[in-house]
């Protein structure tokens, strides 16, 4: 299923392993980071990350998407770098960089959304003292998800009849209605919650 | 995040307006004309999210809407997510998301009703464009080293966007208040019905 989630299939030791694990190590890697910031350091980070890609059998193609939508500011990072203090400080930087976003996203690139969600919700469980109400982010999560494929349907709904009226160049005509039935929608959504007890 | 207990109406919006910066993320972006950026409409979600939530719901709504993204769905605009945009360097402008919702959200409701357009498009370009940049530099300056200047420089060509979307957003919010009244108190001799 691709349908919803960036999640990459698959059965390597990476695919297995808990999201919970993932995350933490992610964590050490990110700090990690802040103190290997020497050429040689950043390599050896930049290796070990395209490493991983290789372990968890994830395809070029998925690694340079997690970086394309970074290009022209990367692009822009590099020549300051390079002009301002040398082609080293410049890789230095852009490495170190490039290096935490690739990791970060291998964590979801590997992790079923679901998975994802019980370990934001057993991370949230020692917060419990300080107020957090971690069945509840639980809730919201989920919540949240069924609410994409909702909002894009109301989205379809509205532009379709806007069409039909003839307006479909003004922003106003169409983010209007949409907001509108986007509230109506949620009282609808509250009013179940509150039938199924989710309520104080 | 807050100690205060939200209501589940509260909560019905808080997720149904993430969901409305997930449908956004799917608007084709808007060509103006004499500008060479594309306007994207989620920067414009978040602050008509504050404009309509409140401070404490529009917050916490950005936050459940960076927390999809984070644990794998694919909402940022052009089908971007995963937790690694947080390592990026647009992460101030993401993380300032949650603050500009907020604070939008709450001069929104202190200004009360009926929504005035004026003290609206005033709010939102405080909220959406300095406050909003002033997240996103700094997280571009921590991610990246450059001085302040180049950094400023990388965001210009996308200020007059972000401009022109504020006061579209006051518009738009304008339109959703008087066609859904009830989300702002009326800020009339204090109390008249409880």
């Amino acid at each position: 299923m691709r349908s919803l989630g960036l999640y990459v299939p698959g059965d390597s030791f990476l695919h297995r392993a808990p999201a919970g694990a993932k995350l933490l190590v992610l964590l050490v890697f990110g700090v990690a980071t802040v103190f290997l910031n020497q050429w040689p350091g950043v390599t050896v980070a930049l290796v070990v990350v395209l490493g991983l890609y290789a372990w968890a059998r994830i395809g070029w193609r998925m690694l340079f998407a997690q970086i394309r939508p970074l290009w022209a500011l990367l692009l822009f990072v590099a020549v300051f770098h390079t002009w301002v203090s040398g082609p080293v400080r410049a890789y230095e930087v852009l490495g170190a960089l490039i290096a935490l976003v690739l990791a970060a996203a291998l964590v979801t690139l590997t992790s079923p959304v679901s998975a994802m969600v019980d370990a934001v919700v057993a991370a949230a469980r020692p917060l419990r003292r300080l107020g957090a109400d971690p069945e509840r982010i639980g809730l919201m999560l989920t919540l949240g998800i069924r609410c994409v494929p909702l909002m894009a349907v109301l989205v379809r709904e509205v532009s379709e009849a806007q069409w039909a009226r003839g307006a479909q160049r003004s922003v106003r005509a169409f983010a209007v209605p949409l907001i509108v039935r986007a509230l109506r929608q949620a009282d609808a959504l509250g009013e179940s919650l509150v039938a199924r007890g989710v309520d104080d | 995040m807050t100690a205060q207990r939200s209501t589940s109406r509260d909560l019905a919006l808080i997720a149904i307006f993430a969901g409305v910066m997930a449908a956004l993320g799917l608007v084709p972006a808007i060509y103006l004309p004499l500008t060479p950026v594309p306007i994207t409409a989620q920067s414009f979600g978040v602050m008509l999210t504050g404009a309509i939530l409140g401070g404490r719901r529009a917050a916490a709504s950005m936050t459940l809407f960076l927390g999809l993204v984070a644990i794998g769905l694919p909402l940022l605009a052009g089908g971007r997510g995963t937790i690694g945009v947080f390592a990026g360097p647009s992460v101030g402008f993401l993380l300032g998301w949650i603050v500009v919702a907020w604070l939008i959200g709450v001069l929104t409701a202190r200004a009360g009703a009926p929504y005035r357009l004026p003290a609206g498009i005033g709010i939102n370009l405080l909220g959406g464009v300095i406050v909003l940049y002033a997240f996103g530099i700094v997280g571009m300056l921590l991610r990246t080293q450059m001085t302040v200047p180049a950094a400023v420089l990388a965001n210009a060509p996308y200020i007059p966007g972000d401009i022109v979307k504020a006061v579209l957003a006051a518009v738009i919010a304008k339109g959703v208040h008087t066609a859904y009244p009830g989300l702002l108190r009326v800020r009339r001799p204090a109390r008249a019905r409880a």
